[in-house]
C-alpha cells in the first residue's frame, strides 16, 4: 500500500469528517450511558487534527499517524483522548512508510494491545475494543474493505445488548444494557472512513 | 502553587470540575499548610467539565518534588489522562509520579498530611489508598 501526500490528506479529511459529521449522534449515545461529552470531545480533537493540515500530510505515514495520536491525546480529553490517541500513536510506531497488508495486520494488533493496556480492558466490556478486536480478526483473515466496514458497523451494533464493565457506563450497571457504546460507534466511524479511503490505494 | 519545602512529596489534584479541584486544594492548604508542593487542574481544554493531559502535565511540573508526586483523581477519564501524562514525562521523572486509587478530596488531604511528615512517595500513596479500603 502506497499512500502519497494527496492520499494521506484525503485519509485525514475522511477520518475527521466522519467524526465531526456524527458528533451529535455520538453525544446523544453518550448522554444515554455516559457523561454526554463524547461527540464534543472527539469533534474538538479532530478539528485540531484538521487544523494541522496541510503540513500534517507532508509527514511520512508513520509520523503523520503519531502526530494525529498526540493531537487527540492533548485535545480530546475524557478517557477517549488517551485511548484513541494511543491507538494512532502506536499504529504510527509500528507501521513502515510503505506498509503491506501484513504490516497493517501486525501494527493494528500492537495498537490494540496498547489500547487494552491503557484502559486496562479487554473485549467484552462494552468499549471500543469490542469493535477493534473483531475488525482486526477480519483484517487478519483477509477480509476486503467492504467486509471490514461491515464488521465495524455490526460490531458497534453488538455492543447495544452488552453490560458495561469499564468506563463511565459501568456505573450504570444493568442500565447500560440496551444502548450502543459511544466509543464503539466512533471507532466504527473511523474504521469505515479509513477503509473507504484506502480501498482505492491498496496494491499489496 | 509551590512549596518552601520541596523535599516533601508533591500532591496533584485532578478533577473533571475545576471548582472541585480548587476546593480540594483549598482544604489541603487549610489542613496541612504550606509544607507540601501542591497543584490542581480540572476541566477540558475549552473550559468545560473534563480533564486534559496538558493541564495535568502542567500541574505535575508545578507540584514537582525530588521526592516525587502523588496524583489524586476523581472519575475514569481523570485517571486515564493522568496515566497518559505520567507516561509522557521525561524518563527520569516517570517513575516518581504515582496515581492513587483513592477518593479525590479525602485522598488529597490524607496524602498531603502523610507527605508533610516527610514520608516517601510509596507511603503517601498507601495512606491515601488505605482510607479508601
Amino acid at each position: 500500500m502506497s499512500l502519497d501526500r494527496v492520499a494521506r490528506e484525503r485519509l485525514v479529511r475522511a477520518l475527521a469528517g466522519a467524526v465531526i459529521e456524527h458528533a451529535d449522534e455520538l453525544t446523544s449515545l453518550d448522554q444515554a450511558i455516559g457523561d454526554g461529552d463524547h461527540g464534543l470531545n472527539m469533534k474538538r480533537g479532530f478539528e485540531a487534527v484538521l487544523a494541522a493540515l496541510p503540513g500534517l500530510a507532508d509527514k511520512p505515514l508513520p509520523d503523520m499517524l503519531k502526530a494525529i495520536g498526540m493531537t487527540l491525546v492533548m485535545k480530546v480529553g475524557g478517557a477517549s483522548g488517551p485511548l484513541v490517541g494511543t491507538f494512532f500513536m502506536e499504529l504510527g510506531k509500528a507501521l513502515p512508510e510503505q506498509p503491506s497488508r501484513a504490516d497493517l495486520v501486525v501494527a493494528t494488533e500492537k495498537a490494540i494491545h496498547a489500547v487494552k493496556a491503557r484502559g486496562r480492558s479487554e473485549a467484552g466490556q462494552k468499549t471500543l475494543l469490542d469493535v477493534l478486536v473483531p475488525v482486526h480478526a477480519v483484517l487478519a483473515g483477509g477480509g476486503d474493505a467492504k467486509a471490514i466496514a461491515i464488521e465495524a458497523a455490526q460490531a458497534a451494533d453488538r455492543t447495544t445488548p452488552m453490560l458495561a464493565i469499564r468506563g463511565r457506563a459501568s456505573f450504570l450497571g444493568e442500565r447500560s444494557i440496551g444502548h450502543m457504546d459511544p466509543g464503539s460507534r466512533s471507532a466504527s466511524l473511523l474504521i469505515g472512513a479509513a477503509v473507504e479511503t484506502l480501498e482505492f490505494e491498496v496494491n499489496t | 502553587m509551590s512549596s518552601l519545602r520541596p523535599g516533601n512529596v508533591g500532591i496533584v489534584i485532578v478533577s473533571h470540575s475545576p471548582k472541585i479541584a480548587e476546593g480540594a486544594a483549598d482544604m489541603v492548604r487549610q489542613m496541612v499548610g504550606d509544607a507540601v508542593p501542591l497543584a490542581w487542574t480540572g476541566g477540558d481544554v475549552d473550559g468545560g467539565l473534563g480533564t486534559n493531559v496538558a493541564g495535568i502535565l502542567e500541574a505535575i511540573e508545578t507540584a514537582w518534588s525530588p521526592a516525587g508526586v502523588a496524583i489524586l483523581v476523581d472519575l475514569g477519564g481523570a485517571e486515564t489522562n493522568s496515566e497518559m501524562a505520567v507516561e509522557m514525562l521525561p524518563e527520569d521523572r516517570r517513575g516518581r509520579v504515582l496515581v492513587c486509587n483513592a477518593p479525590v478530596v479525602e485522598g488529597a488531604v490524607i496524602a498531603a498530611t502523610e507527605s508533610s511528615g516527610g514520608s516517601p512517595l510509596a507511603a503517601v500513596k498507601r495512606s491515601a489508598e488505605e482510607f479508601y479500603a
